[in-house]
Formats: C-alpha cells, structure tokens, sequence
C-alpha cells in the first residue's frame, strides 16, 4: 500500500462519516462565531459603555417581556446571552487550543526523550508523570489555581499545562519505545545518523499517530475544565467572559425560574465539547493501532 | 516483591514530602495571612501581635522545619479563620464525602460496566447505538452542569428532591451518617447521581472498547465453541479480563473523583471536605488548603500503592524487580 492511497482512504472514510462530519462542522462553527465575535453580536458584553441597566434580567425574546435585540434574553448586569456566549466561546477555545499546544508540545519532547535515552531520564520523568496523573488533571489546576489565584487567563492556561502535559509524555513515551524497535531505526544508527537526527527525523514522525487522538480528546477535556474552574471561581477572572461563570451567576437565579441564564450557556458548552468528542471518537477508530496494525507508520 | 513495596513506599514518602514544599512555600508568595486574621482595619501592633502568636516571624526554613515535625504528630495547625486544628475541621468533614463518593461510584461501577456490556455485545442495535449517543453526551457534559440541570428539574421544576445540604444525620461513633433517614437518603439521591454521571459514562465507553477486543479472541471462540452458557461467556471468560484494566485505570484516577467531589459539593452545599476546601480559598485559609493538599497527597499515594501492588499480584504478566 502506498503512503498517497492510504490518505486518500483517510479522507474517504472522514466524508463517508457523517458523525465525524457533523462533529468537525459543530466545530468549524464554534471557531468561527468566535473568531468573528465582535462583528456578529449585537453587543460586546465586556464593554460597559455598550450595557444598560435597565435591561437586566430580560427573558428571551419570544416570551412575554422579552426585548429586542436581546435574542436570548440578558443575565443580571443587562448583557446580552448570545454575544455573551460568543464572547465567551471564544475564551474556552482560546484556553483549549493553546493548552494543547503548549503542553502538547512539552509533552511529546519529554516523552520523546524519555523513551529514547530511558535510563534515569526515564525513571524520573515518568515517576514525576505518574504523580501528576494519579493528583488528575483537574484537581491539581484547581488547586494550583486556588493557591495562586486572580491571575487572568495566562495563569489559568499555565495551571492547566501543569496539570495537562502528562498526558502527550506518557502516549508518546509509549509509541516511541514501540517505534524504536523497528529495522529502520537500527538502518538509520547505521547510516550514521545522529541522536538528534534519528529522534526527529525517524522516531517522531512514526510515532505521532496516537497523539492526535490524544489532541482530539484533551481539547474537549481542557475546554470543560476551563469552564469548571471559572464556575468554581478560581478560572479567568470577572472581567472576562467564560461560559462557567455565565453559569455560575445564572445559579443564583434559578430558584427565580430564569432558566436561560442556564440552560444557553449550558447548551453551548456541550455542543462545541459534542463536536469535539464525535471528531475525536471517529479519529480513535480510525487511528487505533490494536484494531488496524497494517498502516500504523503512514496515517496522517 | 518485598523491595517492590520498600521502594514504592519509600517513593511515596518523597512525593509526600516533594508535595509538602511545593505547597509550603507557594503560600509564602501568595498574600498576606495577617491581614486575614487581624482585620483589615489593624493597627500595626496588633498585626505583629497575631504574626507571633502563629508563628509568623520565624524565619522560613525554620517554619517549613516545624510544620513537618508537627505535620508526622498530626498537627497541621489551626485555621486562620475559625481557629481550631485544621485536620480536626477536615476529619470532621470526611463522612459526609466518604458517603457521597462511596455511592457514586457503586452507582458508576455498577451502571457503567453492565451497560457497558450490554452494549457491546450488539454494537449495532438500536437501543445500544441509543445507549452510546447518550453516554457520549455524559463524557461531554460537565459535572456542575449536570448538577446544575438535575436541581433545575428534580428541584425547581417538579419539586421532588432537595437540593441543599445533607439532610437529617444520626452520629454512630465518631461517624455521622446520613444513610439511616430517609431524609438523609432523598438528600443524597442528586448529588450522588452527578458525581456518578461522568465516570458512569467513562467506565461505559471503557468497559465497551475493552469488551470488543476481547471477545474477538480466540480464547473466546473455544469458550464459545465449547457450548458453553452465554452468561459464563460473556461475565467469566471475557469481563473478567476486561475488569483488571478497568478497575486499575479507576483506582488510579481517584484524584479525579476528589476533585469532582468539590465541584458537586458546592453545587448542593453537601458539608463534606471539598466545600470546606472551596470557602477556605475564597477566604485565604492556608491551614486547611495545605492540610487538604496533604491529606489528598497521602490518600492517593497510598491507593495508587495498593492498586500497582494488586496489579502486579494478580497479573502474572508483570514481575517488578
């Protein structure tokens, strides 16, 4: 089988799925609402000379009492819920994609270099590896967080890189000691190749195929773990939109029968985390090494 | 196995102690306790008062030095703001978490892994494609969320269940529980029910995948091949082998049900250990945060060394020396 044929395949499979379709379209969707979120809403909601308030607390606009433009209603300082909700859409994937790089990136150098030189590098990264592990990603930023703290969303995504890079190192660790077996590696030591060259050139490219699986599902992971930090109140501060403390201030209403303080945010939140985890589902199948052993080096 | 156990026990004392000076001097960067404790309308006299009578003054490898001989005595100091041992405040509190996770994850385990394998062995029937969509919708729904829309339509809406707090509580010795009242029990039916939902949905997907790949072995055609009953089959031979697995990947991630433990504990005001947790950051409580962080530390470390010590008992497979 060739490399070209094998991608092909890939894609045709990808167009002939129509819940990987849907979920990358759900996506596609979050990130563009939010990338164009200041010229689609009708209000910025962190704006303050923009909000009124007298038009707090406003049902949506198809009940009684509802008030245009405010689609989906407002919370208790008179923001609009959509833009709010566009606004702050764009914080998780803000928060999410740059985790994801960021620790995906320190991972998988640490993984890489832990299963190519082994030995105490090894023993030492994956001990500390198993340790953040077994805290959980969320309980150590939540209490990284609640230790420091009030720091804007560069805190909330260090806190959670902390917690998150455990992940990349320990797949990659794992594909790397797989792929170092292979006759190509030992061709390539032969050749003369250097540690470097045989780690970026040789390894690294032949043992990604897990990792974006991992990509996939830590991106759905890190965006409702920035929503849960925010709704516990240790996340991105008051100034900032995110969809937790959205529905975090909508708590307080709920015995008030204000249901779409709630259920808005809610419900965008679950459909972007939705999407992600239909692509990610639909990647593992695809991707899973156990089930298709044949094109494990070619993927991707 | 023997210097299997010595040494994961003695990597358990640095990671304690690695986890001890992290925390310990974090705190000494983040904000002022005096100003907590004395008031923030104190003289300065009054501040320095209160610096000395905690300990305050001393300089801070001295007080890292106390804080661990007293931390081995059980002594982690006493809160900023209510005064009394802090360890005594947490204990106070474990029975009211021990309850809620315990029957969490009786109701994660049980669900999760029976659905689970209901699923798979016919993946494509409709219900079980049903039962599959819905748990994807669990693994991507957060647990305040799920809190949140469980108080709005058992509580709000139908007015069926409470959703504050525990309920009535009868001491039996030092334990308070809430399992003997039916009040206590109607309390302990949404919160139990969030904080299983999530890692009802993992163990799901969890047992699922693992049941596929087993029962395509060919340990698994001669069961069947013997004639033997679908039920041996399938509970005997396979989940079993999926179970190993499936119980070490929980027991590993207990940090993960402490921390969901706080997030529905302050969704229903359930007065267990990680409300506390919460208030005490809010009102910059360094006591009980740091004997929270400790205690957690210890717990994990130590069933992270039962379940690897298990592992390799019962897995033939693995030998560590």
């Amino acid at each position: 089988m060739t490399e070209r044929r094998i991608k092909s395949r890939l894609l045709w499979n990808y167009l002939h799925d129509p819940s990987a379709l849907a979920g990358s379209l759900l996506l596609v969707l979050f990130i563009t609402a939010a990338v164009a979120a200041p010229w689609i809403t009708p209000q910025n909601p962190y704006d303050l000379t923009t909000l009124s308030l007298e038009h707090f607390l406003k049902p949506p606009i198809w009940m009684e009492g509802g008030l245009s433009p405010f689609l989906l209603g407002t919370d208790d300082q008179g923001r609009d819920i959509l833009s709010t909700i566009v606004f702050g859409c764009r914080t998780s994937l803000i928060v999410g994609f740059s985790v994801v790089l960021i620790s995906g990136t320190f991972g998988v150098l640490i993984g890489l270099m832990a299963g190519y030189y082994g030995r105490w590098l090894d023993v030492v990264t994956m001990r500390l590896a198993d340790t953040v592990f077994s805290f959980s990603t969320t309980l150590l930023a939540f209490l990284l967080l609640g230790i420091m703290k009030h720091g804007g969303i560069g805190v909330v995504i260090l806190a959670i890189c902390i917690a998150d890079w455990v992940r990349y190192a320990r797949t990659m660790r794992g594909s790397v000691l797989e792929v170092k077996e292979e006759a190509f590696i030992t061709a390539a030591r032969a050749a003369g190749a250097g540690d470097l060259r045989i780690m970026f050139r040789h390894i690294l490219p032949n043992a990604l195929t897990p990792i974006f699986v991992v990509v996939a599902v830590d991106l759905a992971v890190v965006i409702m773990l920035e929503a849960t930090l925010s709704f516990l109140g240790v996340g991105v501060p008051l100034t900032e939109p995110s969809l937790g403390m959205m529905i975090s201030i909508g708590k307080n209403y709920i015995y008030a029968g204000m249901w779409w303080m709630i259920v808005f945010p809610g419900a965008a939140l679950v459909l972007l985390v939705v999407g992600i985890n239909l692509f990610a589902d639909w990647l593992r199948e695809e991707l899973n090494p156990k089930i298709e052993k044949t094109g494990r080096f070619f993927h991707l | 196995m023997l210097t299997y156990i010595t040494r994961r026990f003695l990597q358990g004392i640095v990671v304690l102690l690695a986890v001890s000076m992290i925390c310990f001097f974090i705190f000494q960067f983040m904000g002022d306790p005096v100003i907590t404790m004395a008031g923030r309308y104190a003289t300065f006299q009054e501040q320095e008062e209160v610096r000395r009578a905690f300990g305050l003054d001393k300089p801070i490898h001295e007080r890292y030095a106390l804080f661990i001989w007293n931390a081995v005595q059980g002594n982690f100091g006493k809160s900023y703001v209510s005064r009394v041992p802090a360890l005594g405040l947490i204990l106070e509190r474990f029975p009211a978490t021990f309850e809620l996770a315990a029957c969490a994850v009786c109701i994660a385990f049980g669900t999760g892994l029976g659905l689970g394998v209901l699923v798979s062995l016919k993946p494509y029937a409709l219900r079980n494609r049903l039962i599959m969509a819905l748990s994807l919708g669990g693994i991507s729904m957060p647990t305040f969320l799920t809190g949140i829309l469980l108080i709005m339509i058992f509580s709000v809406f139908w007015q069926l269940l409470p959703s504050f707090g525990r309920g009535e509580t009868v001491q039996v010795g030092f334990w308070r529980t809430g399992l003997l009242t039916v009040e206590g029990l109607k309390h302990l039916i949404l919160p139990a029910l969030t904080l299983a939902s999530y890692q009802l949905a993992v163990l799901l997907r969890l047992t699922r995948a693992g049941m596929r790949e087993v029962l395509t072995q060919e340990y698994i055609k001669t069961a069947w091949a013997k004639g033997l009953a679908p039920h041996t089959v399938v509970l005997k031979h396979a989940l079993r082998n999926v179970m190993i697995p499936v119980v070490t990947i929980t027991g590993l991630q207990f940090g993960e049900l402490l921390a969901f433990s706080i997030v529905t504990e302050t969704i229903y005001q359930w007065p267990g250990m990680g409300n506390l947790l919460l208030t005490s950051i809010y009102e910059n409580d360094q006591p009980v945060i740091v004997t929270y962080i400790m205690l957690a530390a210890a717990i994990i470390i130590t069933l992270n060394m039962v379940v690897d010590i298990l592992y390799a008992l019962l897995n033939p497979k693995i030998r560590y020396d």
